[in-house]
Protein backbone atom coordinates (compact mmCIF):
# COMPACT_ATOMS: atom_id res chain seq x y z
CA UNK A 1 0.00 0.00 0.00
CA UNK A 2 1.41 2.86 -1.00
CA UNK A 3 2.11 5.88 1.53
CA UNK A 4 -0.69 7.93 -0.69
CA UNK A 5 -3.41 5.33 0.15
CA UNK A 6 -2.60 4.55 3.29
CA UNK A 7 -2.80 8.53 4.12
CA UNK A 8 -6.36 8.80 2.64
CA UNK A 9 -7.75 5.77 4.40
CA UNK A 10 -6.23 6.81 7.56
CA UNK A 11 -7.78 10.62 6.96
CA UNK A 12 -11.36 9.37 5.94
CA UNK A 13 -11.53 6.96 8.99
CA UNK A 14 -10.43 9.06 11.41
CA UNK A 15 -12.92 12.05 9.78
CA UNK A 16 -15.48 9.48 10.67
CA UNK A 17 -14.51 9.24 13.70
CA UNK A 18 -14.69 12.61 14.74
CA UNK A 19 -17.87 12.81 13.39
CA UNK A 20 -18.87 9.53 15.02
CA UNK A 21 -17.84 11.28 18.82
CA UNK A 22 -19.50 14.43 17.95
CA UNK A 23 -22.98 12.80 17.42
CA UNK A 24 -22.50 10.43 20.41
CA UNK A 25 -22.58 13.53 22.53
CA UNK A 26 -25.38 15.18 20.98
CA UNK A 27 -27.86 11.84 20.93
CA UNK A 28 -30.45 12.29 23.61
CA UNK A 29 -31.53 8.49 23.48
CA UNK A 30 -29.19 6.23 24.83
CA UNK A 31 -29.76 3.35 22.93
CA UNK A 32 -29.28 5.13 20.07
CA UNK A 33 -25.89 6.33 21.51
CA UNK A 34 -25.10 2.87 22.59
CA UNK A 35 -25.64 1.73 18.68
CA UNK A 36 -23.43 4.95 17.55
CA UNK A 37 -20.36 3.88 20.02
CA UNK A 38 -20.79 0.50 18.44
CA UNK A 39 -19.96 1.98 15.35
CA UNK A 40 -17.07 4.10 16.44
CA UNK A 41 -15.32 0.85 18.38
CA UNK A 42 -16.23 -0.54 14.78
CA UNK A 43 -14.39 2.24 13.19
CA UNK A 44 -11.37 2.73 15.38
CA UNK A 45 -10.38 -0.84 14.89
CA UNK A 46 -10.38 -0.47 11.00
CA UNK A 47 -7.74 2.68 11.44
CA UNK A 48 -5.75 0.19 14.25
CA UNK A 49 -5.87 -2.07 11.58
CA UNK A 50 -4.99 0.23 8.63
CA UNK A 51 -2.24 0.91 11.20
CA UNK A 52 -0.22 -2.53 11.24
CA UNK A 53 -2.16 -3.28 14.73
CA UNK A 54 -3.60 -6.58 14.07
CA UNK A 55 -4.01 -8.40 17.79
CA UNK A 56 -5.28 -4.85 18.83
CA UNK A 57 -8.09 -4.24 15.79
CA UNK A 58 -9.05 -7.98 16.74
CA UNK A 59 -9.67 -7.48 20.49
CA UNK A 60 -11.60 -4.12 20.17
CA UNK A 61 -13.79 -5.36 17.27
CA UNK A 62 -14.42 -8.20 19.91
CA UNK A 63 -14.27 -6.25 22.92
CA UNK A 64 -15.82 -3.22 22.24
CA UNK A 65 -18.21 -3.30 19.67
CA UNK A 66 -19.12 -6.66 21.01
CA UNK A 67 -19.05 -7.29 24.43
CA UNK A 68 -19.67 -3.63 25.42
CA UNK A 69 -22.64 -2.84 23.22
CA UNK A 70 -24.41 -5.92 24.76
CA UNK A 71 -23.86 -4.53 28.29
CA UNK A 72 -24.84 -0.95 27.96
CA UNK A 73 -28.23 -2.28 26.33
CA UNK A 74 -28.56 -4.82 29.22
CA UNK A 75 -28.15 -1.67 31.39
CA UNK A 76 -29.97 1.03 29.47
CA UNK A 77 -33.19 -1.82 30.29
CA UNK A 78 -32.80 -0.98 33.73
CA UNK A 79 -31.75 2.68 33.82
CA UNK A 80 -33.32 3.84 31.66
CA UNK A 81 -33.01 4.55 27.19
CA UNK A 82 -33.90 8.57 27.13
CA UNK A 83 -31.59 11.43 28.77
CA UNK A 84 -33.18 14.74 30.29
CA UNK A 85 -32.56 17.52 27.75
CA UNK A 86 -29.42 19.78 28.56
CA UNK A 87 -28.01 22.51 27.13
CA UNK A 88 -25.22 21.31 24.48
CA UNK A 89 -22.53 23.80 25.11
CA UNK A 90 -21.58 23.80 28.85
CA UNK A 91 -18.98 27.01 29.18
CA UNK A 92 -16.50 26.17 32.20
CA UNK A 93 -15.95 22.43 30.37
CA UNK A 94 -15.59 24.47 27.00
CA UNK A 95 -12.73 26.67 28.72
CA UNK A 96 -11.26 23.79 30.47
CA UNK A 97 -11.26 21.45 26.73
CA UNK A 98 -9.78 24.60 25.07
CA UNK A 99 -6.48 24.77 27.66
CA UNK A 100 -6.02 21.58 27.34
CA UNK A 101 -6.30 21.20 23.45
CA UNK A 102 -3.92 24.29 23.33
CA UNK A 103 -1.35 22.28 25.97
CA UNK A 104 -1.18 19.40 24.32
CA UNK A 105 -0.57 20.58 20.18
CA UNK A 106 2.18 22.36 22.05
CA UNK A 107 3.16 19.30 22.95
CA UNK A 108 2.84 17.21 20.19
CA UNK A 109 5.64 19.41 18.53
CA UNK A 110 8.04 17.71 20.40
CA UNK A 111 6.97 14.09 19.25
CA UNK A 112 8.60 12.19 16.85
CA UNK A 113 7.31 12.44 13.12
CA UNK A 114 4.74 9.38 12.53
CA UNK A 115 6.27 6.77 11.19
CA UNK A 116 9.61 7.63 11.66
CA UNK A 117 11.91 3.96 12.56
CA UNK A 118 14.36 6.49 14.55
CA UNK A 119 11.73 7.35 17.33
CA UNK A 120 12.51 6.74 20.85
CA UNK A 121 9.84 3.82 21.18
CA UNK A 122 11.11 1.97 18.32
CA UNK A 123 14.74 2.11 20.06
CA UNK A 124 15.22 0.36 23.02
CA UNK A 125 13.73 -2.61 23.88
CA UNK A 126 11.71 -3.86 20.68
CA UNK A 127 14.82 -4.07 18.20
CA UNK A 128 15.45 -6.75 20.77
CA UNK A 129 12.73 -8.74 20.78
CA UNK A 130 12.39 -8.42 17.11
CA UNK A 131 15.29 -9.30 16.46
CA UNK A 132 15.25 -12.53 18.79
CA UNK A 133 12.55 -13.82 16.81
CA UNK A 134 12.88 -12.94 13.51
CA UNK A 135 16.52 -14.73 12.56
CA UNK A 136 15.25 -17.63 14.45
CA UNK A 137 12.41 -18.51 12.18
CA UNK A 138 14.07 -17.29 8.87
CA UNK A 139 16.76 -19.62 8.96
CA UNK A 140 14.41 -22.09 7.26
CA UNK A 141 12.50 -24.52 9.43
CA UNK A 142 9.38 -22.92 9.67
CA UNK A 143 6.95 -21.31 6.49
CA UNK A 144 9.70 -21.10 3.84
CA UNK A 145 8.50 -24.43 2.64
CA UNK A 146 6.66 -24.86 -0.09
CA UNK A 147 5.24 -28.72 0.32
CA UNK A 148 3.48 -30.71 2.69
CA UNK A 149 6.55 -32.84 2.85
CA UNK A 150 9.34 -30.17 3.70
CA UNK A 151 6.76 -28.92 6.68
CA UNK A 152 8.71 -29.51 10.03
CA UNK A 153 7.38 -32.60 11.85
CA UNK A 154 7.55 -31.39 15.33
CA UNK A 155 5.49 -28.45 16.59
CA UNK A 156 8.06 -26.77 18.93
CA UNK A 157 9.14 -22.87 17.47
CA UNK A 158 12.46 -22.99 19.16
CA UNK A 159 11.23 -21.11 22.05
CA UNK A 160 10.10 -18.13 19.77
CA UNK A 161 6.49 -17.65 18.11
CA UNK A 162 5.48 -15.75 14.66
CA UNK A 163 2.99 -13.62 16.49
CA UNK A 164 5.32 -11.02 18.44
CA UNK A 165 2.93 -9.34 19.97
CA UNK A 166 1.71 -12.69 21.70
CA UNK A 167 5.11 -13.58 22.55
CA UNK A 168 5.28 -10.10 24.59
CA UNK A 169 2.09 -10.55 26.11
CA UNK A 170 2.52 -14.16 27.40
CA UNK A 171 6.64 -14.85 27.55
CA UNK A 172 8.40 -11.80 28.26
CA UNK A 173 5.47 -9.57 30.29
CA UNK A 174 3.76 -12.88 31.57
CA UNK A 175 3.40 -11.24 34.93
CA UNK A 176 1.65 -8.26 33.31
CA UNK A 177 -1.11 -10.58 32.15
CA UNK A 178 -1.14 -12.54 35.22
CA UNK A 179 -2.72 -9.32 37.08
CA UNK A 180 -4.52 -8.11 34.03
CA UNK A 181 -6.31 -11.80 33.97
CA UNK A 182 -6.84 -11.10 37.73
CA UNK A 183 -8.48 -7.60 37.79
CA UNK A 184 -10.77 -9.51 34.81
CA UNK A 185 -11.55 -12.03 37.68
CA UNK A 186 -12.37 -9.78 40.32
CA UNK A 187 -14.70 -7.65 37.65
CA UNK A 188 -16.44 -10.79 37.61
CA UNK A 189 -16.65 -11.13 41.52
CA UNK A 190 -17.71 -7.17 41.86
CA UNK A 191 -20.61 -7.88 39.32
CA UNK A 192 -21.89 -10.94 41.28
CA UNK A 193 -21.35 -8.87 44.33
CA UNK A 194 -22.59 -5.52 43.27
CA UNK A 195 -26.16 -7.26 41.25
CA UNK A 196 -26.95 -10.30 43.64
CA UNK A 197 -28.31 -13.22 42.76
CA UNK A 198 -31.86 -11.71 42.62
CA UNK A 199 -34.34 -13.99 41.92
CA UNK A 200 -36.74 -13.24 39.04
CA UNK A 201 -40.04 -10.95 39.86
CA UNK A 202 -39.25 -10.50 43.74
CA UNK A 203 -38.34 -6.72 43.42
CA UNK A 204 -34.97 -6.60 44.21
CA UNK A 205 -34.53 -8.97 47.17
CA UNK A 206 -31.81 -12.04 46.67
CA UNK B 1 5.69 20.46 6.96
CA UNK B 2 4.28 19.44 10.55
CA UNK B 3 0.81 18.39 9.45
CA UNK B 4 1.66 15.33 7.68
CA UNK B 5 3.68 14.34 10.64
CA UNK B 6 1.44 14.87 12.95
CA UNK B 7 -2.02 15.25 12.11
CA UNK B 8 -2.81 11.51 13.96
CA UNK B 9 -2.07 12.84 16.94
CA UNK B 10 -4.04 16.25 16.90
CA UNK B 11 -6.81 14.27 15.78
CA UNK B 12 -6.25 11.82 18.42
CA UNK B 13 -5.82 15.23 20.76
CA UNK B 14 -9.48 15.75 19.63
CA UNK B 15 -11.27 13.09 19.90
CA UNK B 16 -9.81 12.59 23.40
CA UNK B 17 -11.33 16.31 24.09
CA UNK B 18 -14.55 14.99 22.74
CA UNK B 19 -14.69 12.58 24.85
CA UNK B 20 -13.79 14.70 27.95
CA UNK B 21 -16.24 16.98 26.98
CA UNK B 22 -18.75 14.47 27.07
CA UNK B 23 -18.00 13.12 30.70
CA UNK B 24 -17.91 16.96 31.79
CA UNK B 25 -20.69 18.51 30.38
CA UNK B 26 -23.88 15.57 30.26
CA UNK B 27 -25.58 15.52 33.50
CA UNK B 28 -26.72 11.41 32.84
CA UNK B 29 -24.26 9.11 34.45
CA UNK B 30 -25.06 6.46 31.27
CA UNK B 31 -23.76 9.48 28.86
CA UNK B 32 -20.91 9.92 31.25
CA UNK B 33 -20.03 5.84 31.17
CA UNK B 34 -20.06 6.43 27.23
CA UNK B 35 -17.87 9.41 26.84
CA UNK B 36 -14.88 7.30 29.41
CA UNK B 37 -15.26 4.78 26.35
CA UNK B 38 -14.70 7.11 23.63
CA UNK B 39 -12.16 8.70 25.49
CA UNK B 40 -10.04 5.60 26.55
CA UNK B 41 -10.06 4.50 23.01
CA UNK B 42 -8.65 7.82 21.62
CA UNK B 43 -5.90 7.55 23.96
CA UNK B 44 -5.00 3.67 22.85
CA UNK B 45 -5.33 5.27 19.10
CA UNK B 46 -2.24 7.83 20.46
CA UNK B 47 -0.24 4.41 21.34
CA UNK B 48 -0.88 2.56 18.60
CA UNK B 49 0.13 5.60 16.13
CA UNK B 50 3.43 5.99 18.18
CA UNK B 51 3.88 2.14 17.45
CA UNK B 52 3.52 2.73 13.68
CA UNK B 53 6.73 1.94 11.78
CA UNK B 54 6.32 3.63 8.37
CA UNK B 55 7.62 0.65 6.25
CA UNK B 56 6.49 -2.00 8.58
CA UNK B 57 3.84 -4.40 8.71
CA UNK B 58 1.85 -6.16 11.23
CA UNK B 59 4.38 -7.44 13.76
CA UNK B 60 3.85 -10.99 12.89
CA UNK B 61 6.95 -12.86 11.72
CA UNK B 62 6.45 -13.79 7.66
CA UNK B 63 9.65 -14.53 6.20
CA UNK B 64 9.62 -11.92 3.03
CA UNK B 65 8.87 -8.99 5.82
CA UNK B 66 11.53 -7.47 7.23
CA UNK B 67 10.65 -4.66 9.15
CA UNK B 68 7.66 -4.59 11.76
CA UNK B 69 5.63 -2.32 13.80
CA UNK B 70 6.46 -1.97 16.91
CA UNK B 71 4.73 -4.88 19.37
CA UNK B 72 5.43 -3.43 22.63
CA UNK B 73 2.31 -1.00 22.56
CA UNK B 74 0.14 -3.15 21.04
CA UNK B 75 0.67 -5.05 24.47
CA UNK B 76 0.05 -2.25 26.67
CA UNK B 77 -2.73 -1.44 24.77
CA UNK B 78 -4.01 -4.92 24.80
CA UNK B 79 -4.37 -4.62 28.26
CA UNK B 80 -5.90 -1.82 28.40
CA UNK B 81 -8.49 -2.68 26.08
CA UNK B 82 -9.72 -5.71 28.63
CA UNK B 83 -9.32 -3.45 31.78
CA UNK B 84 -11.47 -0.64 30.05
CA UNK B 85 -14.69 -3.19 29.40
CA UNK B 86 -14.11 -4.80 33.02
CA UNK B 87 -13.84 -1.09 34.92
CA UNK B 88 -17.19 -0.15 32.51
CA UNK B 89 -19.07 -3.07 33.50
CA UNK B 90 -18.40 -2.81 37.08
CA UNK B 91 -19.69 1.26 36.82
CA UNK B 92 -23.02 0.16 34.85
CA UNK B 93 -23.37 -2.63 37.91
CA UNK B 94 -23.15 0.36 40.12
CA UNK B 95 -25.56 2.46 38.24
CA UNK B 96 -28.16 -0.27 38.25
CA UNK B 97 -27.98 -0.05 41.83
CA UNK B 98 -28.20 3.82 41.99
CA UNK B 99 -31.05 3.65 39.90
CA UNK B 100 -33.00 1.02 42.14
CA UNK B 101 -31.78 3.01 45.18
CA UNK B 102 -32.51 7.17 43.87
CA UNK B 103 -34.56 6.04 40.90
CA UNK B 104 -32.81 8.48 38.98
CA UNK B 105 -29.16 8.20 37.31
CA UNK B 106 -29.35 11.82 36.55
CA UNK B 107 -26.15 13.86 38.27
CA UNK B 108 -27.74 16.60 40.26
CA UNK B 109 -31.36 14.48 40.94
CA UNK B 110 -28.88 12.14 42.49
CA UNK B 111 -27.08 14.98 44.39
CA UNK B 112 -30.80 16.07 46.09
CA UNK B 113 -32.09 12.56 46.65
CA UNK B 114 -28.55 11.53 48.40
CA UNK B 115 -28.79 15.37 50.70
CA UNK B 116 -31.95 14.33 52.16
CA UNK C 1 -37.47 -14.09 21.06
CA UNK C 2 -38.24 -18.22 20.27
CA UNK C 3 -40.85 -17.55 18.64
CA UNK C 4 -38.64 -15.94 15.44
CA UNK C 5 -38.16 -18.57 13.22
CA UNK C 6 -34.97 -17.46 11.67
CA UNK C 7 -33.04 -15.93 15.29
CA UNK C 8 -33.94 -19.63 16.64
CA UNK C 9 -32.64 -21.79 13.80
CA UNK C 10 -29.71 -19.53 13.12
CA UNK C 11 -28.27 -19.08 16.15
CA UNK C 12 -28.55 -23.26 16.84
CA UNK C 13 -27.01 -23.36 13.80
CA UNK C 14 -24.05 -20.91 13.83
CA UNK C 15 -23.19 -21.54 17.82
CA UNK C 16 -20.72 -24.65 17.06
CA UNK C 17 -18.99 -22.56 14.63
CA UNK C 18 -18.52 -19.88 16.99
CA UNK C 19 -17.22 -22.18 19.49
CA UNK C 20 -14.75 -23.95 17.04
CA UNK C 21 -13.75 -20.06 15.96
CA UNK C 22 -12.94 -19.25 19.14
CA UNK C 23 -10.82 -22.32 20.25
CA UNK C 24 -9.51 -21.35 17.09
CA UNK C 25 -8.15 -18.18 17.73
CA UNK C 26 -7.21 -18.96 21.50
CA UNK C 27 -4.65 -21.94 19.61
CA UNK C 28 -3.67 -20.47 16.94
CA UNK C 29 -2.48 -16.93 18.89
CA UNK C 30 0.47 -17.60 18.73
CA UNK C 31 0.67 -17.83 14.65
CA UNK C 32 -0.94 -14.59 13.78
CA UNK C 33 -3.58 -12.66 15.44
CA UNK C 34 -5.28 -13.86 18.35
CA UNK C 35 -4.96 -14.88 21.82
CA UNK C 36 -6.24 -16.06 24.95
CA UNK C 37 -8.65 -12.42 25.19
CA UNK C 38 -9.89 -12.50 22.23
CA UNK C 39 -10.86 -16.56 21.74
CA UNK C 40 -11.96 -15.86 25.26
CA UNK C 41 -14.23 -13.24 24.13
CA UNK C 42 -15.68 -15.05 20.82
CA UNK C 43 -16.49 -17.75 22.82
CA UNK C 44 -18.67 -16.10 25.43
CA UNK C 45 -20.39 -14.58 22.40
CA UNK C 46 -21.52 -18.21 21.32
CA UNK C 47 -23.29 -18.37 24.83
CA UNK C 48 -24.57 -15.06 25.13
CA UNK C 49 -26.01 -15.33 21.56
CA UNK C 50 -27.91 -18.47 22.94
CA UNK C 51 -29.04 -16.68 25.71
CA UNK C 52 -30.47 -14.01 23.99
CA UNK C 53 -32.23 -15.55 21.97
CA UNK C 54 -33.26 -18.46 24.57
CA UNK C 55 -33.62 -16.66 27.10
CA UNK C 56 -32.13 -16.88 30.47
CA UNK C 57 -33.44 -20.11 31.96
CA UNK C 58 -32.00 -22.11 28.55
CA UNK C 59 -28.72 -20.38 29.29
CA UNK C 60 -28.68 -21.58 32.71
CA UNK C 61 -29.49 -24.90 31.82
CA UNK C 62 -26.84 -25.43 29.72
CA UNK C 63 -23.94 -23.47 31.83
CA UNK C 64 -24.84 -23.68 35.52
CA UNK C 65 -23.76 -20.81 37.31
CA UNK C 66 -21.40 -23.41 39.63
CA UNK C 67 -19.63 -23.73 35.73
CA UNK C 68 -18.76 -20.49 35.05
CA UNK C 69 -18.20 -19.40 39.05
CA UNK C 70 -15.84 -22.57 38.89
CA UNK C 71 -14.15 -21.86 35.67
CA UNK C 72 -13.55 -17.81 35.90
CA UNK C 73 -11.40 -18.58 39.03
CA UNK C 74 -9.56 -22.32 37.47
CA UNK C 75 -8.65 -19.99 34.99
CA UNK C 76 -6.34 -17.65 36.96
CA UNK C 77 -5.60 -20.92 38.79
CA UNK C 78 -4.00 -22.48 35.73
CA UNK C 79 -1.99 -19.04 35.16
CA UNK C 80 -0.51 -19.17 38.80
CA UNK C 81 0.21 -22.67 39.00
CA UNK C 82 1.87 -22.75 35.52
CA UNK C 83 4.14 -19.63 36.98
CA UNK C 84 4.53 -21.81 40.43
CA UNK C 85 6.14 -25.10 38.57
CA UNK C 86 8.92 -22.45 37.91
CA UNK C 87 9.51 -21.85 41.31
CA UNK C 88 9.10 -25.65 42.35
CA UNK C 89 11.58 -26.65 40.41
CA UNK C 90 14.58 -24.23 41.02
CA UNK C 91 14.05 -21.51 38.84
CA UNK C 92 11.97 -18.06 38.87
CA UNK C 93 8.08 -17.37 38.82
CA UNK C 94 6.77 -17.95 35.85
CA UNK C 95 10.03 -19.63 33.61
CA UNK C 96 8.51 -21.87 31.22
CA UNK C 97 12.18 -24.04 31.51
CA UNK C 98 10.99 -26.80 33.82
CA UNK C 99 8.03 -27.02 31.41
CA UNK C 100 10.17 -29.56 28.27
CA UNK C 101 7.27 -32.25 28.66
CA UNK C 102 7.92 -33.29 24.74
CA UNK C 103 11.00 -32.11 23.76
CA UNK C 104 14.16 -30.22 25.05
CA UNK C 105 12.83 -27.47 23.01
CA UNK C 106 9.30 -27.22 23.92
CA UNK C 107 9.56 -25.49 27.16
CA UNK C 108 8.27 -22.11 25.68
CA UNK C 109 5.82 -23.52 23.66
CA UNK C 110 3.70 -25.61 26.27
CA UNK C 111 4.16 -22.62 29.02
CA UNK C 112 2.83 -20.14 26.50
CA UNK C 113 -0.26 -22.12 25.20
CA UNK C 114 -1.38 -23.45 29.35
CA UNK C 115 -1.41 -19.41 29.69
CA UNK C 116 -3.16 -18.90 27.12
CA UNK C 117 -5.98 -21.07 27.58
CA UNK C 118 -6.14 -20.23 31.20
CA UNK C 119 -6.85 -16.63 30.20
CA UNK C 120 -8.97 -17.55 27.59
CA UNK C 121 -11.11 -19.35 30.44
CA UNK C 122 -11.26 -16.87 32.59
CA UNK C 123 -12.01 -14.16 30.08
CA UNK C 124 -14.78 -16.47 28.48
CA UNK C 125 -16.12 -16.92 31.49
CA UNK C 126 -16.50 -13.84 32.94
CA UNK C 127 -17.89 -12.19 29.76
CA UNK C 128 -20.75 -14.97 30.36
CA UNK C 129 -21.04 -13.94 34.20
CA UNK C 130 -21.35 -10.30 33.20
CA UNK C 131 -23.86 -10.79 30.44
CA UNK C 132 -26.13 -13.01 32.78
CA UNK C 133 -25.75 -10.58 35.57
CA UNK C 134 -26.92 -7.70 34.01
CA UNK C 135 -29.59 -9.66 31.65
CA UNK C 136 -31.31 -10.94 35.77
CA UNK C 137 -31.27 -7.55 37.02
CA UNK C 138 -32.89 -6.43 33.56
CA UNK C 139 -35.57 -9.47 33.85
CA UNK C 140 -36.28 -8.67 38.05
CA UNK C 141 -37.11 -4.80 37.28
CA UNK C 142 -40.04 -5.98 34.78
Amino acid sequence: MTIIEFLLLDVILLCLLIVTSVTIFVLHNLLAATMVLSLYSLVMSLVWLNLDAADVALTEAAVGAGIATVLLIGALVVVGAEERKHPLIHWPALVLIALTTAALVYGTFDLPPFGAASAPAQAHVAPEYISQSVPKLHSGDYGSAKNAEDQPTSDNFHGHVPNLVTSVIVNYCAYDTLFEVAVIFAAGVSLVLLLGRRVAGNGGEP
Amino acid sequence: MPFFELYNYWIFILLMMIGLYTIIASPNLVKKIIGLSVFQTAIFLFFISLSKVAEGTVPVTVPPAEVYSNPLPHALVLTAIVVSVSTMAVALAILMNIKQAYGTVEEDEVDQAEAH
Amino acid sequence: MRDQVILRVVSKITAPFILVFGFYVIAHGELGPGGGFQGGVVLASAFILYGLVFGLAELDAIVPRRVTDGLAGAGVLLYVVVGLVGIVSGYRFLDYTPLRVTGSESAESWGMTLVEYGVGITVASVMITVYREVSQAGAAEK
